[in-house]
């Protein structure tokens, strides 16, 4: 199908941009890289009455290390550049490789960094990985602006806390301590598909081997990317044993998750890799923070 | 909601083109409809097929998740800049030879998909040709005479070289 109508609006600098925005108050709706909105207006899923561009505004393209030896990148930085950036490749490489299993390449030619995250969709990773990462999120309207902590910018499948008027114009990430390993996992029935279930953490271990800090997303299991609270209880300042990191998985899949059952899988065996999953993601970044990250 | 037209300046095989378009115009059915370059196909129109995958300024991308007022300013390559039936491109020389066609529905979004993948990455290994390739759905051969293709290709460029 085509997309219905819209008003359409090509700011070239983010002046323009949260003018044009602040002007179009609920009819407004910013157009990143497309790859989710312009699929849904194809299908009239989506119709907005009015589109926001903003790819012609440049300044909202980079990835530039913070003083802190972290990285901030603008929204409209494109997936691709992401995956690509040797910054990104130093400090994050849960970034890189979280990155091939974000759709297609093409799509990652095009979609964008913070697009992905502000669409919010509860089997997107981009959006799971912010919240894992508790990356900060620079929202600006006219005139305005304001911080968000990763873990509270999503509330709801497809919702976050931007308002209409406002839009993501920057993701800060923090720098992981020395002796912190990532890991991504996902089980999905092709390549580039919706996961069935993904799970992603970060553990940081102390001198004496045992977790300084343990962080895990459970994906596609829930309305949204769900934080594990387990994971931290029952790791950090303990070894990171079979035995520990088993319990969390039992603890994560029995009150932490709520998956559904859909065309994509069973809630049950959502639940059943979940458990297997959790297990592989937390022994991966176990070892990879014991080899330095 | 307006039917305004924005006028759009395009350069597409190297051929600059000047159109009026709705905002909703997508660049697939532009370059189909308005321009008439036939060679990029439209499947499904949410980006899972890659049938409609073209370069856009070198890379390579669905031009039916991209509005065709996008595209003002900016650098299109299709299908039809590649070869001509007389002369193909070494690429499709490859698919040609090795069967990595039947229907061909899917064949345009591979070769673009392909050919700057191959720009990028002279010596691919099929485990690398297999993740490029894996935003493009075909349904006749398997992949497994698209992947030789890419092999026999990449072969013949650096036995000419």
């Amino acid at each position: 199908m085509k997309p219905v109508n819209f008003d359409y609006y090509a700011p070239s600098s983010v002046d323009e941009a949260l003018d044009t925005l602040a002007e179009l108050g609920y009819d407004g709706k910013v157009l990143a890289g497309g790859q989710s909105l312009i699929a849904a207006m194809n299908f009239r899923m989506a119709r907005p009455s009015a589109l926001v561009d903003l790819n012609n505004v440049p300044e909202l393209s980079y990835v530039k290390p913070t003083e802190d030896g972290g990285l901030a990148i603008g929204t409209m930085t494109r997936v691709f550049d992401v995956e690509h950036s040797a910054e990104v490749i130093k400090r994050f490489p849960l970034l890189i490789e979280v990155s091939k299993y974000i759709a297609h390449p093409q799509i990652r030619r095009r979609g964008t960094f913070g697009g992905a995250i502000a669409h919010a969709d509860p089997a997107g990773q981009l959006p799971s990985i912010s919240v894992l990462m508790n990356m900060q999120a620079l929202i600006k309207s006219k005139g305005e602006e304001r911080w968000v902590d990763g873990q509270d910018l999503i509330i709801g499948p497809f919702m976050t806390v931007i308002e209409p008027h406002e839009m993501l114009a920057e993701l800060v990430l923090k720098p992981w301590p020395a002796r912190t390993g990532s890991n991504y996992v996902q089980v999905s029935r092709q390549s580039g598909g919706y996961a069935q279930s993904a799970v992603a953490s970060i553990v940081t271990l102390d001198e004496n081997e045992r977790c300084k800090d343990a962080r895990m997303v459970l994906m596609s299991v829930g309305e949204v990317p769900i934080l594990s609270q387990k994971a931290g209880e029952i790791l950090v300042g303990n070894a990171p044993t079979r035995e520990a990191i088993e319990e969390v998985a039992e603890l994560a899949v029995t009150t932490e998750i709520d998956p559904a059952t859909d065309l994509h899988a069973t809630a049950d065996y959502r639940r059943s890799i979940t458990r297997v999953l959790v297990v592989r993601s937390l022994t991966e970044a176990v070892e990879r923070a014991k080899r330095g990250g | 909601m307006s039917n305004k037209l924005f006028p759009i300046t395009v350069t597409v095989n190297g051929v600059e083109y000047k159109r009026e378009v709705e905002a909703r115009l997508l660049l697939s059915d532009f370059l189909r409809h308005d321009l008439g370059l036939l060679g990029t196909h439209v499947g499904c129109e949410h980006g899972i097929c890659g049938a409609c995958t073209i370069l856009f300024d070198g890379g390579a991308v669905r031009s039916c998740l991209i509005f065709a007022v996008q595209a003002n300013g900016h650098e299109i390559r299709t299908v039809e800049s590649l070869g001509t039936p007389e002369n193909l491109h070494p690429l499709q020389q490859s698919f040609h030879e090795k069967h990595a066609l039947q229907c061909g529905f899917c064949t345009p979004g591979f070769l673009m998909t392909l050919v700057p993948f191959l720009e990028e990455n002279p010596h691919p290994s099929d485990d690398e040709i297999r993740e490029a390739i894996d935003g493009n759905i075909c349904r006749c051969t398997g992949y497994e005479k698209i992947v030789e293709a890419v092999q026999d290709a990449a072969a013949k460029n650096s036995q000419a070289k």
